[in-house]
C-alpha cells in the first residue's frame, strides 16, 4: 500500500475510535434527578448528651482510687445515640438512630442522607432527640415550596436553636 | 479460559488486520501500553498549560476554566478538550491493555510482577481523572465530589461525613481547591512512579511511542477537540441541581453505578475486582518454565544476556574470579526459559573445539551441546548433491516449519528464534547447507517479546553477537510468519531454494567440528 493510501486508511480507522471517545465523554446524559423532582438532604453532626448522668462518688470509692484520680464526680463517657426523624406531608419518610462516633461511643454522631421528593408544596417536619430517653427535644416544622431540581438542606446546630432549613 | 482464548483470537485477528495500514510498530492495538505512556505525557503537557490559567479559588475556578474555553478557544479551549479526550483515551487504552494481557496469558509467572504492579495503577488512574473533574467546579464536579464523599463515608472510617464538605457554600473554601490541585498533581505523579515500577521487570520496555502512533494519536485528539469541544456544565450551586448532566462515562461511570445500587455494592465490586486481579497469577499459575542456568566457568561477565533478557531475569553480580570482575546470575522466578540469553552468549558457539560444549548461560533442556547435536543430525538428514540444501531454524511459536522437511530441507525447531546464536548459521553453511531460512514470529507477536527483533539486529550486525561479515547474506532469509501462514512459509523456502540454485554451492570452508557433530548425531 502506498504511503498516502496508508495515511488515509489510518485516518479512517482512527475516526471510529475518536467517535467512541467523543461520544462516551459526554453522552448519554446522566439523569441526576427526575425533571419533576426535588432533593431533600439532611446532614448534621452533633454530640448528644451523655447516656448516664454524672454521680458523686462515695468516700469509699474515692479512697480506692489512686490519689491523682480522685475526682468527685463519676461521669461515664458514652453518649446517647441521636434519634432523627423526618416527616413529610404527615408521613414519616426517614427515621434513624445515629450512634456516636468513637471506640468509647463518646464522640459526635453524624448523618448524611438524601431523599428525592416530588417538587411542589410540602409540609416538612424534622425531629431530633439527643438524650437517652424522652420525647424529641428539637422539632422544626415548615411548609415549603420545592422547585423542580431544587434542593432543601436540613442542617442542625444546637447553639443556633436546632434545625436549619436552607434552600427550596 | 475459553473466554480468554476467544478474546485472544479476536485481538490477534484485529491486530493483524490493522497491521496493513499502520504497520506492526505503530499499530495501536499492538502498542496499547506504549500508547498509554504517550497519552500520559499529552495529559501532563496540556495539564501544565491549563494550570497556568487556573484560579484556585471557589469564585475563580469555574470562571477561569470557562474563560479559557471561550475567550481563548483556539488554544486554551483546544488544549482543555485534548486534555479531556487524552484522559478518556488513556482509560480506554489502559483497560484494553489489561484485557489484552489477560487474554494472552501474560500475567503468569515471569509476568506476574508487571501484572500485579499494574493493579494499583487502575486506582490511581481513576482517582486522577475524578479529581480532575472536580477542578472545574461545575454541576458535574458537584455530583462527583458528593458521590465520592458518600462512597468513602460508607466505610464508616470517616470521623464525620465527608459529604458535609460539599453540601453548602459555607463549607467550600479556597483551601479545598489547593487540596484538589495538590491531588490532581500528586496522584498523576504517583501514577507515573507506578508506571515506572510497572515496567521494571521488562527488558527494553517500549515506553516511547513511534512517530506514526504519535502523529495519529495527536491528530485524533485534535480533531475530536475541534469537532466536539469540552465545555463546563452549569456552575456549582449547593441549592440547585440540573436534571441531567453530561457525564464522562470513561472516568465517572461509578457514580451512576453507585446511584443505581449502593455504596456497599460499589466497594464490593471495586474491592473484589482488585483482589481478583492481584490473585490471578496465583490462581492460574500455568506451567513452571525450566529456568536458564549459568556456568561460571564459561561466563566472562560480558553482560550481553543481561541486556537482552526480555524479563530482567539475568543480573550482574561481582565476581573476583573473572577478568571483568562480574558474572551473571539468574533470577529463576523471573525466567521465561526463552533462551534469548543463550542466543546472546559469546561462548554459545558450535565452533568451539571441545567435545562437550558448554555456554556461560544456557537452557538446561536445550543447551548448546544439544543444539549442535541436533544441527548435525539435521544436516545428516539432507542429501548431498542435486538441489540446494536448506536448513530451517524455526521458532516453535511461529508458522509450523515441520511440513517443510524433505530430502533437501531439514528443520531445527527451537523455543524462540532469539535463542539461536548467529554462529550456528555460519556453522550450518560451512557444514554443508547451501542456505538457511530463519522462521520467526510475525512482527509484534513474539511470545518472548524480543526474539525476532534481536535476531534481526544480530544478523544485520547491529547487535552482539553478530553474524560474521564473511557469511554470504544472499544465502540467508528470515521469514516472520505466524501459525496459519504455512503456505507463505513454503513459498519463502521455495524462493530461497530458487535463489540458491542460481548462486551455486556454498563457498565456505567446512568447520573442523562438523565431522564430530555428524559423528555425535549418527551415534
Amino acid at each position: 500500500m502506498t504511503s498516502p493510501l496508508r495515511i488515509l486508511a489510518q485516518l479512517l480507522l482512527y475516526v471510529p475510535f475518536m467517535a467512541l471517545i467523543g461520544t462516551f465523554a459526554t453522552t448519554p446524559r446522566f439523569e441526576v434527578i427526575a425533571p419533576d423532582q426535588a432533593l431533600v438532604r439532611i446532614s448534621l453532626i452533633h454530640a448528644a448528651e451523655r447516656k448516664q448522668k454524672c454521680r458523686e462518688r462515695t468516700p469509699e470509692e474515692l479512697a480506692r482510687l489512686p490519689p491523682n484520680m480522685r475526682a468527685a464526680l463519676d461521669c461515664p463517657r458514652e453518649r446517647a445515640p441521636l434519634a432523627v426523624e423526618l416527616e413529610i406531608d404527615g408521613a414519616v419518610v426517614f427515621s434513624r438512630s445515629v450512634p456516636p462516633a468513637g471506640l468509647k461511643r463518646d464522640g459526635a454522631a453524624s448523618l448524611y442522607h438524601r431523599l428525592p421528593l416530588a417538587a411542589g408544596r410540602h409540609r416538612v417536619v424534622a425531629r431530633l432527640r439527643d438524650r437517652a430517653d424522652g420525647p424529641f427535644n428539637y422539632v422544626r416544622e415548615e411548609t415549603l415550596e420545592l422547585a423542580p431540581g431544587g434542593m432543601l438542606l436540613i442542617d442542625f446546630a444546637a447553639a443556633k436553636g436546632g434545625f436549619d432549613f436552607r434552600g427550596s | 479460559m475459553a473466554a480468554a482464548n476467544a478474546i485472544d483470537r479476536a485481538f490477534v485477528a484485529a491486530e493483524r488486520w490493522l497491521d496493513a495500514p499502520f504497520g506492526a510498530r505503530a499499530n495501536p492495538l499492538r502498542t496499547l501500553g506504549t500508547l498509554a505512556f504517550f497519552l500520559f505525557w499529552v495529559l501532563a503537557a496540556t495539564g501544565i498549560y491549563l494550570f497556568v490559567y487556573f484560579d484556585t479559588s471557589v469564585e475563580g475556578a469555574y470562571a477561569s476554566i470557562d474563560a479559557l474555553t471561550r475567550k481563548q478557544w483556539w488554544l486554551g479551549g483546544v488544549l482543555r478538550s485534548v486534555h479531556r479526550y487524552a484522559a478518556d483515551a488513556f482509560v480506554a487504552a489502559t483497560l484494553l491493555h489489561l484485557v489484552r494481557e489477560w487474554s494472552a496469558g501474560r500475567f503468569r509467572r515471569f509476568r506476574a510482577f508487571s501484572w500485579i504492579s499494574g493493579v494499583p495503577l487502575l486506582w490511581l488512574m481513576y482517582a486522577s481523572g475524578i479529581v480532575g473533574y472536580w477542578l472545574v467546579w461545575d454541576a458535574r464536579a458537584q455530583l462527583s465530589a458528593l458521590a465520592t464523599a458518600q462512597w468513602f463515608d460508607a466505610t464508616g472510617l470517616t470521623a464525620e461525613p465527608m459529604a458535609r464538605n460539599f453540601i453548602g457554600a459555607e463549607s467550600v473554601g479556597d483551601r479545598l481547591f489547593s487540596l484538589f490541585v495538590f491531588l490532581h498533581i500528586g496522584l498523576p505523579l504517583a501514577l507515573l512512579a507506578g508506571m515506572w515500577i510497572h515496567v521494571q521487570r521488562i527488558g527494553q520496555p517500549k515506553t516511547v511511542a513511534p512517530r506514526g502512533l504519535v502523529a495519529g494519536t495527536l491528530g485524533m485528539l485534535l480533531i475530536a477537540a475541534l469537532a466536539h469541544p469540552a465545555v463546563s456544565q452549569p456552575p456549582w450551586d449547593p441549592l440547585q441541581l440540573p436534571a441531567t448532566i453530561e457525564l464522562d462515562w470513561f472516568i465517572l461511570f461509578m457514580h451512576p453505578l453507585m446511584d443505581a445500587t449502593s455504596p456497599a455494592f460499589l466497594w464490593l465490586l471495586a474491592g473484589g475486582a482488585t483482589l481478583l486481579l492481584v490473585a490471578l497469577p496465583a490462581l492460574s499459575p500455568g506451567p513452571k518454565p525450566l529456568a536458564a542456568v549459568v556456568d561460571p566457568a564459561n561466563c566472562n561477565g560480558c553482560a550481553r544476556c543481561t541486556v537482552d533478557c526480555p524479563y530482567q531475569a539475568v543480573l550482574l553480580i561481582p565476581s573476583p574470579n573473572v577478568r571483568t570482575g562480574r558474572q551473571v546470575e539468574i533470577m529463576a522466578e523471573r525466567c521465561a526459559a526463552c533462551g534469548l540469553c543463550a542466543g546472546a552468549c559469546p561462548s554459545s558457539t558450535p565452533f568451539r573445539g571441545t567435545d562437550a560444549l558448554a555456554a556461560g548461560i544456557d537452557l538446561p533442556d536445550a543447551d548448546v551441546q544439544q543444539q549442535r547435536l541436533k544441527l548435525g543430525a539435521a544436516l545428516a538428514r539432507i542429501e548431498r548433491g542435486g538441489a540446494a540444501r536448506i536448513l530451517v531454524f524455526a521458532c516453535a511459536e511461529a508458522a509450523r516449519a515441520a511440513p517443510l522437511e524433505d530430502a533437501r530441507t531439514a528443520v531445527l525447531e527451537m523455543r524462540c528464534i532469539g535463542m539461536l546464536p548467529p554462529s550456528f548459521i555460519e556453522y550450518a553453511l560451512r557444514a554443508g547447507a547451501d542456505g538457511a531460512l530463519l522462521v520467526a514470529c510475525r512482527e509484534g507477536e513474539c511470545r518472548f517479546r524480543l526474539g525476532a527483533e534481536l535476531t534481526a539486529q544480530r544478523l544485520a550486525g547491529e547487535r552482539q553477537p553478530i553474524l560474521r561479515g564473511s557469511v554470504p547474506r544472499e544465502r540467508l532469509r528470515m521469514a516472520a510468519l505466524a501459525a496459519g501462514e504455512e503456505g507463505d512459509l513454503l513459498a519463502a523456502r521455495d524462493a530461497l531454494r530458487e535463489a540458491l540454485q542460481a548462486i551455486g554451492p556454498a563457498p565456505l570452508a567446512r568447520p573442523k567440528r562438523e565431522t564430530a557433530g555428524r559423528a555425535h548425531a549418527d551415534a
